[in-house]
Protein backbone atom coordinates (compact mmCIF):
# COMPACT_ATOMS: atom_id res chain seq x y z
CA UNK A 1 0.00 0.00 0.00
CA UNK A 2 1.20 3.53 -0.64
CA UNK A 3 2.67 5.47 2.26
CA UNK A 4 1.97 9.04 3.19
CA UNK A 5 4.15 11.20 5.42
CA UNK A 6 2.80 14.51 6.62
CA UNK A 7 3.02 16.87 9.55
CA UNK A 8 -0.21 17.31 11.48
CA UNK A 9 -0.33 20.03 14.14
CA UNK A 10 3.46 19.97 14.31
CA UNK A 11 3.91 16.19 14.63
CA UNK A 12 5.17 14.11 11.71
CA UNK A 13 3.17 10.97 10.92
CA UNK A 14 3.69 8.19 8.40
CA UNK A 15 0.76 5.94 7.52
CA UNK A 16 -0.22 3.35 4.97
CA UNK A 17 -3.22 4.44 2.94
CA UNK A 18 -5.13 3.43 -0.16
CA UNK A 19 -5.08 5.62 -3.25
CA UNK A 20 -8.67 6.56 -2.52
CA UNK A 21 -8.21 7.36 1.20
CA UNK A 22 -9.42 10.89 1.84
CA UNK A 23 -7.43 13.29 3.98
CA UNK A 24 -10.37 13.52 6.39
CA UNK A 25 -10.40 9.71 6.76
CA UNK A 26 -6.70 9.69 7.57
CA UNK A 27 -7.20 12.46 10.15
CA UNK A 28 -10.27 11.00 11.83
CA UNK A 29 -9.82 7.25 11.52
CA UNK A 30 -6.07 6.71 11.54
CA UNK A 31 -4.85 9.67 13.59
CA UNK A 32 -8.06 9.81 15.69
CA UNK A 33 -8.30 13.57 15.31
CA UNK A 34 -12.09 13.64 15.31
CA UNK A 35 -12.45 17.40 15.67
CA UNK A 36 -12.59 17.64 11.88
CA UNK A 37 -16.15 16.71 10.89
CA UNK A 38 -17.81 15.29 7.80
CA UNK A 39 -21.16 16.95 7.14
CA UNK A 40 -21.98 16.44 3.49
CA UNK A 41 -19.05 14.50 2.00
CA UNK A 42 -19.87 16.37 -1.26
CA UNK A 43 -17.62 19.45 -0.86
CA UNK A 44 -20.50 21.80 -0.01
CA UNK A 45 -20.72 22.29 3.77
CA UNK A 46 -17.20 23.07 5.00
CA UNK A 47 -17.41 21.00 8.22
CA UNK A 48 -14.21 19.24 7.11
CA UNK A 49 -12.07 22.35 6.50
CA UNK A 50 -8.43 22.08 7.62
CA UNK A 51 -5.34 24.04 6.60
CA UNK A 52 -2.79 22.57 4.20
CA UNK A 53 0.36 24.69 4.23
CA UNK A 54 -1.67 27.55 5.67
CA UNK A 55 -4.55 27.46 3.18
CA UNK A 56 -8.08 26.35 4.04
CA UNK A 57 -9.23 23.29 2.09
CA UNK A 58 -12.05 20.78 2.26
CA UNK A 59 -10.43 17.59 3.54
CA UNK A 60 -13.34 15.47 2.24
CA UNK A 61 -12.29 16.45 -1.28
CA UNK A 62 -8.55 15.97 -0.89
CA UNK A 63 -6.78 12.63 -1.08
CA UNK A 64 -4.50 11.76 1.81
CA UNK A 65 -1.76 11.20 -0.78
CA UNK A 66 -2.26 14.73 -2.14
CA UNK A 67 -1.16 15.99 1.29
CA UNK A 68 2.07 13.97 1.24
CA UNK A 69 4.91 16.16 2.52
CA UNK A 70 2.52 18.93 3.56
CA UNK A 71 1.92 20.60 6.88
CA UNK A 72 -1.69 20.17 8.02
CA UNK A 73 -3.38 22.08 10.82
CA UNK A 74 -6.67 20.90 12.31
CA UNK A 75 -8.88 22.41 15.00
CA UNK A 76 -6.93 20.38 17.60
CA UNK A 77 -3.75 22.24 16.65
CA UNK A 78 -4.96 25.77 17.35
CA UNK A 79 -4.81 26.15 21.12
CA UNK A 80 -1.37 26.57 22.65
CA UNK A 81 0.23 23.80 24.73
CA UNK A 82 -0.92 25.43 28.00
CA UNK A 83 -4.53 25.23 26.79
CA UNK A 84 -4.90 28.91 25.88
CA UNK A 85 -7.42 29.11 23.05
CA UNK A 86 -6.63 30.66 19.68
CA UNK A 87 -8.28 34.13 19.45
CA UNK A 88 -10.78 32.75 16.92
CA UNK A 89 -11.81 29.96 19.33
CA UNK A 90 -11.99 32.45 22.19
CA UNK A 91 -14.18 34.77 20.09
CA UNK A 92 -16.54 31.92 19.10
CA UNK A 93 -16.95 31.17 22.81
CA UNK A 94 -17.38 34.81 23.86
CA UNK A 95 -19.94 35.57 21.11
CA UNK A 96 -21.81 32.28 21.45
CA UNK A 97 -21.13 31.61 17.76
CA UNK A 98 -22.36 28.03 17.92
CA UNK A 99 -25.32 25.95 18.96
CA UNK A 100 -24.86 22.26 18.15
CA UNK A 101 -21.21 22.87 17.24
CA UNK A 102 -21.11 20.54 14.27
CA UNK A 103 -20.02 23.23 11.80
CA UNK A 104 -17.72 24.96 14.29
CA UNK A 105 -14.33 23.34 13.57
CA UNK A 106 -14.67 24.07 9.86
CA UNK A 107 -16.00 27.57 10.52
CA UNK A 108 -13.05 28.37 12.75
CA UNK A 109 -10.50 27.03 10.25
CA UNK A 110 -12.08 28.94 7.33
CA UNK A 111 -12.38 32.10 9.44
CA UNK A 112 -8.68 32.03 10.37
CA UNK A 113 -7.68 31.75 6.69
CA UNK A 114 -10.08 34.61 5.84
CA UNK A 115 -8.67 36.91 8.51
CA UNK A 116 -5.05 36.05 7.69
CA UNK A 117 -5.59 36.82 4.00
CA UNK A 118 -7.15 40.22 4.75
CA UNK A 119 -4.69 42.16 6.91
CA UNK A 120 -6.39 45.41 5.82
CA UNK A 121 -9.50 44.34 7.81
CA UNK A 122 -12.90 42.97 6.81
CA UNK A 123 -16.36 44.49 6.54
CA UNK A 124 -19.37 42.54 7.79
CA UNK A 125 -20.30 41.90 4.15
CA UNK A 126 -16.84 40.55 3.36
CA UNK A 127 -16.99 38.20 6.34
CA UNK A 128 -20.36 36.86 5.15
CA UNK A 129 -19.02 36.39 1.60
CA UNK A 130 -15.91 34.72 2.99
CA UNK A 131 -18.06 32.10 4.71
CA UNK A 132 -19.64 30.99 1.42
CA UNK A 133 -18.08 27.54 1.75
CA UNK A 134 -19.33 26.88 5.30
CA UNK A 135 -22.91 25.99 6.14
CA UNK A 136 -24.41 26.28 9.63
CA UNK A 137 -27.84 24.80 10.23
CA UNK A 138 -28.30 26.33 13.68
CA UNK A 139 -27.09 29.83 14.36
CA UNK A 140 -28.27 31.97 11.48
CA UNK A 141 -24.64 33.13 11.20
CA UNK A 142 -25.11 36.43 13.09
CA UNK A 143 -22.93 35.57 16.06
CA UNK A 144 -20.39 33.80 13.86
CA UNK A 145 -19.90 37.03 11.90
CA UNK A 146 -19.54 39.04 15.12
CA UNK A 147 -17.03 36.55 16.52
CA UNK A 148 -14.88 36.70 13.40
CA UNK A 149 -14.84 40.51 13.47
CA UNK A 150 -13.78 40.44 17.13
CA UNK A 151 -11.08 37.82 16.49
CA UNK A 152 -9.77 39.82 13.51
CA UNK A 153 -9.12 42.79 15.80
CA UNK A 154 -6.93 40.62 18.04
CA UNK A 155 -5.24 38.71 15.19
CA UNK A 156 -4.38 42.03 13.50
CA UNK A 157 -3.02 43.46 16.73
CA UNK A 158 -5.70 46.16 17.14
CA UNK A 159 -6.74 44.82 20.52
CA UNK A 160 -4.98 42.67 23.10
CA UNK A 161 -8.08 40.70 24.14
CA UNK A 162 -11.36 39.68 22.49
CA UNK A 163 -13.86 42.53 22.96
CA UNK A 164 -16.58 41.44 25.41
CA UNK A 165 -19.86 40.48 23.73
CA UNK A 166 -21.93 42.54 26.19
CA UNK A 167 -20.10 45.80 26.67
CA UNK B 1 -15.01 5.47 -4.36
CA UNK B 2 -13.33 2.53 -6.05
CA UNK B 3 -9.64 2.28 -5.30
CA UNK B 4 -6.99 3.32 -7.80
CA UNK B 5 -3.22 3.54 -8.09
CA UNK B 6 -1.70 6.96 -7.48
CA UNK B 7 1.21 8.51 -9.36
CA UNK B 8 2.85 11.87 -8.85
CA UNK B 9 5.24 12.52 -11.73
CA UNK B 10 7.46 15.59 -11.75
CA UNK B 11 7.62 16.18 -15.50
CA UNK B 12 5.07 16.54 -18.28
CA UNK B 13 6.80 13.79 -20.28
CA UNK B 14 6.51 11.32 -17.39
CA UNK B 15 2.85 12.16 -16.84
CA UNK B 16 2.03 11.63 -20.52
CA UNK B 17 3.97 8.37 -20.51
CA UNK B 18 1.88 6.97 -17.64
CA UNK B 19 -1.37 8.10 -19.28
CA UNK B 20 -0.37 6.66 -22.66
CA UNK B 21 0.55 3.29 -21.14
CA UNK B 22 -2.75 2.94 -19.27
CA UNK B 23 -5.93 4.01 -21.09
CA UNK B 24 -7.89 3.86 -17.81
CA UNK B 25 -5.60 6.29 -15.96
CA UNK B 26 -6.73 9.90 -15.54
CA UNK B 27 -5.01 13.14 -14.61
CA UNK B 28 -6.06 14.94 -11.43
CA UNK B 29 -5.24 18.57 -10.75
CA UNK B 30 -7.40 20.21 -8.06
CA UNK B 31 -9.68 17.18 -7.77
CA UNK B 32 -12.69 19.37 -7.05
CA UNK B 33 -14.66 17.94 -9.94
CA UNK B 34 -13.02 14.56 -10.30
CA UNK B 35 -13.11 13.41 -6.64
CA UNK B 36 -16.85 14.17 -6.21
CA UNK B 37 -17.46 12.28 -9.49
CA UNK B 38 -15.43 9.30 -8.22
CA UNK B 39 -17.40 9.27 -4.96
CA UNK B 40 -20.52 8.86 -7.07
CA UNK B 41 -18.79 6.06 -8.94
CA UNK B 42 -19.47 7.92 -12.18
CA UNK B 43 -15.97 7.02 -13.20
CA UNK B 44 -13.61 4.17 -12.41
CA UNK B 45 -10.03 5.09 -13.31
CA UNK B 46 -7.32 2.49 -12.72
CA UNK B 47 -4.90 5.21 -11.68
CA UNK B 48 -4.80 8.92 -10.96
CA UNK B 49 -1.86 10.96 -12.20
CA UNK B 50 -1.48 13.90 -9.81
CA UNK B 51 -0.22 16.92 -11.77
CA UNK B 52 0.62 19.03 -8.73
CA UNK B 53 4.25 17.90 -8.67
CA UNK B 54 5.00 19.33 -12.12
CA UNK B 55 6.47 22.79 -11.57
CA UNK B 56 6.17 23.78 -15.26
CA UNK B 57 2.37 23.64 -15.00
CA UNK B 58 2.22 26.40 -12.38
CA UNK B 59 2.41 30.13 -12.71
CA UNK B 60 1.22 33.26 -14.44
CA UNK B 61 3.38 35.40 -16.73
CA UNK B 62 3.06 38.15 -19.30
CA UNK B 63 4.86 37.88 -22.64
CA UNK B 64 4.23 40.97 -24.76
CA UNK B 65 0.47 41.25 -25.20
CA UNK B 66 -0.27 37.74 -23.98
CA UNK B 67 -0.96 36.42 -20.48
CA UNK B 68 0.13 32.81 -20.08
CA UNK B 69 -1.46 30.83 -17.26
CA UNK B 70 -0.21 27.34 -16.37
CA UNK B 71 -2.89 24.64 -16.26
CA UNK B 72 -2.24 23.86 -12.54
CA UNK B 73 -2.76 27.50 -11.51
CA UNK B 74 -5.43 27.61 -8.81
CA UNK B 75 -8.53 29.83 -9.08
CA UNK B 76 -7.41 31.77 -5.99
CA UNK B 77 -4.09 32.60 -7.64
CA UNK B 78 -5.90 33.85 -10.77
CA UNK B 79 -8.24 35.99 -8.64
CA UNK B 80 -5.40 37.68 -6.75
CA UNK B 81 -2.65 37.87 -9.40
CA UNK B 82 -1.38 41.42 -9.94
CA UNK B 83 -0.46 40.54 -13.53
CA UNK B 84 -4.01 39.42 -14.34
CA UNK B 85 -5.67 42.18 -12.31
CA UNK B 86 -3.86 44.83 -14.32
CA UNK B 87 -4.04 43.17 -17.78
CA UNK B 88 -7.45 41.40 -17.73
CA UNK B 89 -9.29 42.47 -14.56
CA UNK B 90 -12.48 40.76 -15.77
CA UNK B 91 -10.68 37.39 -15.69
CA UNK B 92 -9.48 37.94 -12.11
CA UNK B 93 -13.00 39.01 -11.15
CA UNK B 94 -14.42 35.88 -12.81
CA UNK B 95 -12.05 33.64 -10.84
CA UNK B 96 -13.12 35.32 -7.59
CA UNK B 97 -16.74 34.25 -8.25
CA UNK B 98 -15.96 30.53 -8.59
CA UNK B 99 -17.41 28.43 -5.78
CA UNK B 100 -15.99 29.45 -2.41
CA UNK B 101 -12.55 30.15 -0.92
CA UNK B 102 -11.81 26.47 -0.29
CA UNK B 103 -12.79 25.50 -3.85
CA UNK B 104 -10.60 28.35 -5.15
CA UNK B 105 -7.69 27.14 -2.99
CA UNK B 106 -7.72 23.77 -4.79
CA UNK B 107 -9.49 24.03 -8.17
CA UNK B 108 -7.35 24.87 -11.20
CA UNK B 109 -7.87 26.63 -14.49
CA UNK B 110 -6.68 23.61 -16.47
CA UNK B 111 -8.98 21.24 -14.62
CA UNK B 112 -11.96 23.49 -15.18
CA UNK B 113 -11.28 23.95 -18.91
CA UNK B 114 -10.49 20.26 -19.47
CA UNK B 115 -13.76 19.37 -17.75
CA UNK B 116 -15.82 21.88 -19.81
CA UNK B 117 -18.85 21.85 -17.52
CA UNK B 118 -21.58 23.89 -19.26
CA UNK B 119 -22.06 25.85 -16.00
CA UNK B 120 -18.33 26.51 -15.44
CA UNK B 121 -17.04 30.07 -15.64
CA UNK B 122 -13.71 30.00 -17.50
CA UNK B 123 -14.88 28.64 -20.89
CA UNK B 124 -16.70 31.94 -21.58
CA UNK B 125 -13.55 33.98 -20.90
CA UNK B 126 -11.43 31.70 -23.09
CA UNK B 127 -13.94 31.88 -25.94
CA UNK B 128 -14.50 35.65 -25.78
CA UNK B 129 -10.82 36.53 -25.45
CA UNK B 130 -9.77 34.13 -28.22
CA UNK B 131 -7.50 32.12 -25.92
CA UNK B 132 -5.09 29.49 -27.26
CA UNK B 133 -4.81 26.10 -25.55
CA UNK B 134 -1.28 24.73 -25.35
CA UNK B 135 -1.15 20.96 -24.82
CA UNK B 136 1.82 18.60 -24.65
CA UNK B 137 1.58 18.09 -28.43
CA UNK B 138 -0.26 21.00 -30.11
CA UNK B 139 -1.95 24.38 -29.76
CA UNK B 140 -5.71 24.70 -30.20
CA UNK B 141 -8.00 27.70 -30.66
CA UNK B 142 -10.87 28.00 -28.17
CA UNK B 143 -13.43 27.22 -30.92
CA UNK B 144 -11.69 23.91 -31.63
CA UNK B 145 -10.97 23.03 -27.99
CA UNK B 146 -14.56 23.15 -26.69
CA UNK B 147 -16.73 20.41 -28.21
CA UNK B 148 -19.98 20.65 -26.26
CA UNK B 149 -21.14 19.40 -22.88
CA UNK B 150 -18.21 17.97 -20.82
CA UNK B 151 -16.28 17.36 -24.06
CA UNK B 152 -13.06 18.85 -25.39
CA UNK B 153 -10.61 18.07 -28.20
CA UNK B 154 -8.12 16.61 -25.67
CA UNK B 155 -7.09 12.99 -26.28
CA UNK B 156 -7.30 10.73 -23.19
CA UNK B 157 -3.52 10.87 -22.75
CA UNK B 158 -3.16 14.54 -23.71
CA UNK B 159 -2.38 17.17 -21.08
CA UNK B 160 -3.39 20.78 -21.10
CA UNK B 161 -0.20 22.69 -20.28
CA UNK B 162 -1.09 26.39 -20.41
CA UNK B 163 -3.69 28.82 -21.65
CA UNK B 164 -2.61 31.90 -23.60
CA UNK B 165 -4.91 34.92 -23.27
CA UNK B 166 -4.36 37.90 -25.59
CA UNK B 167 -4.69 41.08 -23.52
CA UNK B 168 -7.92 42.81 -24.66
CA UNK B 169 -8.63 46.56 -24.95
CA UNK B 170 -11.47 45.95 -22.55
CA UNK B 171 -13.49 43.06 -21.17
CA UNK B 172 -16.28 42.49 -18.66
CA UNK B 173 -18.09 39.60 -16.98
CA UNK B 174 -21.46 39.20 -15.32
CA UNK B 175 -23.13 36.03 -14.08
CA UNK B 176 -26.23 35.04 -12.24
CA UNK B 177 -24.96 32.54 -9.68
CA UNK B 178 -26.88 29.53 -8.57
CA UNK B 179 -27.33 30.68 -4.96
CA UNK B 180 -26.30 27.28 -3.54
CA UNK B 181 -23.35 26.17 -5.66
CA UNK B 182 -22.33 29.52 -7.23
CA UNK B 183 -22.09 27.78 -10.60
CA UNK B 184 -23.36 29.90 -13.47
CA UNK B 185 -27.09 29.92 -14.27
CA UNK B 186 -26.09 32.23 -17.07
CA UNK B 187 -22.86 34.17 -17.39
CA UNK B 188 -21.68 36.45 -20.18
CA UNK B 189 -18.12 37.52 -20.94
CA UNK B 190 -17.70 40.42 -23.39
CA UNK B 191 -14.37 41.43 -24.88
CA UNK B 192 -12.97 43.89 -27.35
CA UNK B 193 -9.65 42.32 -28.18
CA UNK B 194 -7.38 40.51 -30.61
CA UNK B 195 -10.24 38.30 -31.82
CA UNK B 196 -12.51 41.32 -32.40
CA UNK B 197 -15.63 42.03 -30.37
CA UNK B 198 -16.85 38.82 -28.82
CA UNK B 199 -19.68 37.83 -26.51
CA UNK B 200 -19.52 34.33 -24.97
CA UNK B 201 -22.20 32.72 -22.83
CA UNK B 202 -21.85 30.00 -20.16
CA UNK B 203 -24.46 28.30 -17.99
CA UNK B 204 -27.36 28.85 -20.38
CA UNK B 205 -26.70 26.20 -23.02
CA UNK B 206 -25.22 22.68 -23.22
CA UNK B 207 -21.80 24.30 -23.69
CA UNK B 208 -20.21 27.71 -24.05
CA UNK B 209 -21.42 29.59 -27.15
CA UNK B 210 -20.96 32.96 -28.87
CA UNK B 211 -23.91 35.34 -29.06
CA UNK B 212 -23.44 36.74 -32.56
CA UNK B 213 -26.34 39.22 -32.55
CA UNK B 214 -24.87 40.85 -29.44
CA UNK B 215 -21.41 40.89 -31.06
CA UNK B 216 -22.84 42.71 -34.10
CA UNK B 217 -24.71 45.20 -31.88
CA UNK B 218 -21.59 45.95 -29.82
CA UNK B 219 -19.43 46.29 -32.95
CA UNK B 220 -21.78 49.05 -34.14
CA UNK B 221 -22.09 50.70 -30.73
CA UNK B 222 -20.30 49.56 -27.55
CA UNK B 223 -22.94 50.34 -24.91
CA UNK B 224 -25.39 48.50 -22.66
CA UNK B 225 -28.29 50.07 -24.61
CA UNK B 226 -27.01 48.56 -27.84
CA UNK B 227 -27.55 45.01 -26.56
CA UNK B 228 -30.81 45.68 -24.67
CA UNK B 229 -32.86 44.58 -27.69
CA UNK B 230 -30.88 41.39 -28.41
CA UNK B 231 -33.19 38.37 -28.22
CA UNK B 232 -31.68 34.96 -27.47
CA UNK B 233 -33.62 32.02 -28.95
CA UNK B 234 -34.50 29.67 -26.02
CA UNK B 235 -34.48 26.65 -28.34
CA UNK B 236 -31.73 24.25 -27.19
CA UNK B 237 -30.97 26.10 -23.92
CA UNK B 238 -30.91 24.28 -20.58
CA UNK B 239 -34.18 23.75 -18.73
CA UNK B 240 -33.96 22.33 -15.21
CA UNK B 241 -35.15 22.86 -11.64
CA UNK B 242 -33.06 26.03 -11.45
CA UNK B 243 -34.64 27.76 -14.44
CA UNK B 244 -36.45 27.24 -17.74
CA UNK B 245 -34.89 27.76 -21.17
CA UNK B 246 -37.03 30.90 -21.61
CA UNK B 247 -35.73 32.32 -18.32
CA UNK B 248 -32.14 31.61 -19.30
CA UNK B 249 -32.71 33.21 -22.75
CA UNK B 250 -33.91 36.34 -20.94
CA UNK B 251 -30.84 36.22 -18.68
CA UNK B 252 -28.53 36.23 -21.72
CA UNK B 253 -29.67 39.76 -22.60
CA UNK B 254 -29.58 40.98 -18.99
CA UNK B 255 -26.11 39.53 -18.30
CA UNK B 256 -24.75 40.89 -21.60
CA UNK B 257 -25.86 44.41 -20.59
CA UNK B 258 -24.26 44.00 -17.16
CA UNK B 259 -21.04 42.61 -18.66
CA UNK B 260 -20.75 45.65 -20.94
CA UNK B 261 -21.27 47.91 -17.92
CA UNK B 262 -18.59 45.93 -16.06
CA UNK B 263 -16.17 46.41 -18.98
CA UNK B 264 -16.80 50.18 -19.01
C1 LIG C 1 -18.72 23.35 -4.10
C2 LIG C 1 -18.15 23.61 -5.48
C3 LIG C 1 -18.52 24.76 -6.16
C4 LIG C 1 -18.02 25.03 -7.43
N1 LIG C 1 -18.41 26.17 -8.08
C5 LIG C 1 -17.93 26.46 -9.30
C6 LIG C 1 -18.28 27.67 -9.99
O1 LIG C 1 -19.01 28.52 -9.48
N2 LIG C 1 -17.76 27.87 -11.22
C7 LIG C 1 -16.92 26.98 -11.82
O2 LIG C 1 -16.48 27.24 -12.94
N3 LIG C 1 -16.55 25.84 -11.20
C8 LIG C 1 -17.04 25.56 -9.96
N4 LIG C 1 -16.64 24.40 -9.33
C9 LIG C 1 -15.71 23.48 -10.01
C10 LIG C 1 -14.28 23.82 -9.65
O3 LIG C 1 -13.93 25.04 -10.27
C11 LIG C 1 -13.33 22.71 -10.10
O4 LIG C 1 -12.18 22.90 -9.38
C12 LIG C 1 -12.98 22.71 -11.56
O5 LIG C 1 -14.10 22.59 -12.39
C13 LIG C 1 -12.10 21.52 -11.91
O6 LIG C 1 -10.79 21.86 -11.63
P1 LIG C 1 -9.86 20.86 -10.82
O7 LIG C 1 -8.52 21.44 -10.88
O8 LIG C 1 -10.46 20.64 -9.49
O9 LIG C 1 -9.93 19.57 -11.76
P2 LIG C 1 -9.99 18.01 -11.43
O10 LIG C 1 -11.21 17.69 -10.67
O11 LIG C 1 -8.69 17.57 -10.89
O12 LIG C 1 -10.12 17.47 -12.93
C14 LIG C 1 -11.27 17.71 -13.72
C15 LIG C 1 -11.15 16.94 -15.04
O13 LIG C 1 -10.14 17.49 -15.87
C16 LIG C 1 -9.10 16.55 -16.14
N5 LIG C 1 -7.85 17.31 -16.06
C17 LIG C 1 -7.42 18.04 -14.99
N6 LIG C 1 -6.29 18.71 -15.30
C18 LIG C 1 -6.00 18.41 -16.59
C19 LIG C 1 -4.95 18.80 -17.50
N7 LIG C 1 -3.99 19.66 -17.14
N8 LIG C 1 -4.96 18.28 -18.76
C20 LIG C 1 -5.93 17.42 -19.13
N9 LIG C 1 -6.95 17.03 -18.34
C21 LIG C 1 -6.99 17.51 -17.08
C22 LIG C 1 -9.26 15.47 -15.08
O14 LIG C 1 -8.81 14.22 -15.56
C23 LIG C 1 -10.76 15.47 -14.85
O15 LIG C 1 -11.41 14.72 -15.84
C24 LIG C 1 -17.14 24.12 -8.04
C25 LIG C 1 -16.73 22.95 -7.37
C26 LIG C 1 -17.23 22.70 -6.09
C27 LIG C 1 -16.79 21.47 -5.41
S1 LIG D 1 -17.85 17.31 4.57
FE1 LIG D 1 -16.40 18.30 3.31
S2 LIG D 1 -17.50 19.97 2.56
FE2 LIG D 1 -19.03 18.90 3.69
S1 LIG E 1 -23.87 25.31 15.23
FE1 LIG E 1 -25.05 23.66 14.51
S2 LIG E 1 -24.48 23.59 12.42
FE2 LIG E 1 -23.57 25.40 13.07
Amino acid sequence: MPQVTLTVNGTTHTAEVEGRTLLVELLRETLRLTGTHVGCDTSQCGACVVHIDGESVKSCTTLALQANGASVTTIEGLASADGKLHPMQEAFREYHALQCGFCTPGMVMSAIDLVQKNPQGLSEHEIREGLEGNICRCTGYHNIVKAIAAAADVMHGKRAEIAPAMA
Amino acid sequence: MYDFAYHKPTSIADAVKILAADPDAKPVSGGHTLLPALKHRLNQPSALVDLSGIAELRGIKREGDTIIIGAMTRHGEVATSDIIKSAIPALAHMASTIGDTQVRNRGTMGGSLANNDPAADYPAAAMALGAKFQTDRRTLAAEDFFQGMFTTALEPDELLIAIHFPVPKKAGYAKLKNPASRYSMCGVFVADGAAGIRVAVNGAGPGVFRQEAAEAALSANWSPEAVAGVKQDPDGLNSDIHGSAEYRAHLVTVMTKRAVLDAG
